[in-house]
């Protein structure tokens, strides 16, 4: 039991480290969602069944999407202010 | 500053936090040894007060139910924020763009693939209230089976796309789930008053343990979480698309 601890908390370790090495946006999410797995495979190893279920749908689930969907419409917002800036520059 | 001296800032900073964290983690019990008499307390009395056997679900929809109150309008205040800020530009056409990544994609989707998605829904939609409605019981509950219940909608956007997200998910009537989850749990919790009693108070019976009714009004906030929890989420989910998807006003 106690080495599968270790072993999961030397995972979140790793994962979350990597987390804050990724500088691409669109691999950040994938990543989060991964280092997300780790926390809820800790908290199962922690006897935490109920946190690790709630930690799966949220940190898996939930906050990559909403960060995926977020970088979408910066991208949007971006090219619409570039588009219109060109059509400012060419009047 | 040079990236010398950052690191070194940083090392210090970094080497404090870690000796700090050593003093004060170093006198707590190891968490197999950890028996506290809350958890004690809970976990008998859980089962014998309220003849559920999940002492987590016991914690969150009863004893501390009136925390979870607020923690679901958190959910439900960044709901109303989050599309509120989508909302900014309103005039939009009916027509719908193409995927921003569509041109950059090297594989495209496949039909096998995308029936295989469609698949999934199902299978999704039953073990999401499955989640949902054996909270008492087993780990989960409304929140966790509402997540579930949610991404249902999103595998149709991946499988088949927005315009038939549009067509099969019905706006209003999300909206319409949203509040009524959200005000069920008030709802709920006002119900003890017409017994004179306290706000909250499990007044409805507790049942058989074991069984999906047991735990009295557990069951039915677990069911209004999860309505509220699935329908705050494919808002945000349609805001979003909506809101990227489809053609922006000349606002």
């Amino acid at each position: 039991m106690i080495f599968l601890q270790l072993g999961v908390l030397a995972c979140v370790l790793a994962s979350g480290t990597t987390v804050v090495f990724t500088r691409g946006l669109a691999s950040q999410p994938i990543v989060v969602s991964v280092f997300g797995l780790m926390l809820a495979l800790m908290f199962m190893a922690f006897q935490a069944p109920d946190v690790a279920l709630s930690q799966i749908v949220v940190g898996a689930v939930g906050l990559p999407l909403m960060i995926l969907l977020a970088l979408a419409k910066l991208r949007r917002d971006a090219k619409f202010l570039h588009r219109k800036q060109n059509e400012k520059e060419t009047q | 500053m040079s990236r010398g001296w950052r690191l070194g800032v940083f090392l210090a900073g970094a080497a404090g936090l870690v000796f700090l964290f050593v003093v004060v983690a170093r006198p707590l019990p190891g968490p197999l040894e950890l028996r506290n008499r809350y958890a004690e307390e809970i976990n008998t009395r859980a089962f014998r007060e309220r003849n559920v056997t999940d002492a987590v679900t016991a914690v969150n929809f009863d004893y501390r139910g009136f925390d979870t109150i607020g923690e679901e309008f958190i959910l439900f205040v960044s709901v109303l924020g989050s599309m509120f800020l989508l909302r900014m530009t309103e005039e939009r056409g009916d027509e719908i763009l193409p995927d921003a990544a569509e041109d950059s994609r090297d594989v495209r989707s496949t039909d096998a693939m995308n029936l295989w998605i469609l698949a999934m829904i199902a299978p999704k939609v039953v073990f999401g209230i499955y989640i949902v409605t054996h909270g008492q019981l087993t780990p989960g509950g409304g929140f966790q089976g509402g997540v579930i219940l949610a991404t249902a909608a999103l595998m149709l956007y991946v499988g088949e796309g927005f315009a038939v997200f549009r067509r099969v998910v019905p706006h209003g009537a999300v909206e319409f789930a949203e509040a009524v989850g959200a005000g069920g749990f008030l709802l709920i919790g006002m119900l003890a008053w017409f017994w004179g009693k306290p706000f909250l108070t499990n007044i409805i019976p507790l049942g058989q343990s074991h069984q999906l009714t047991s735990g009295g009004t557990m069951p039915l906030i677990s069911v209004s979480t999860g309505l509220e929890v699935t329908a705050g989420f494919v808002l945000l989910l349609y805001g979003f698309l909506q809101e990227n998807l489809t053609p922006r006003g000349e606002k």
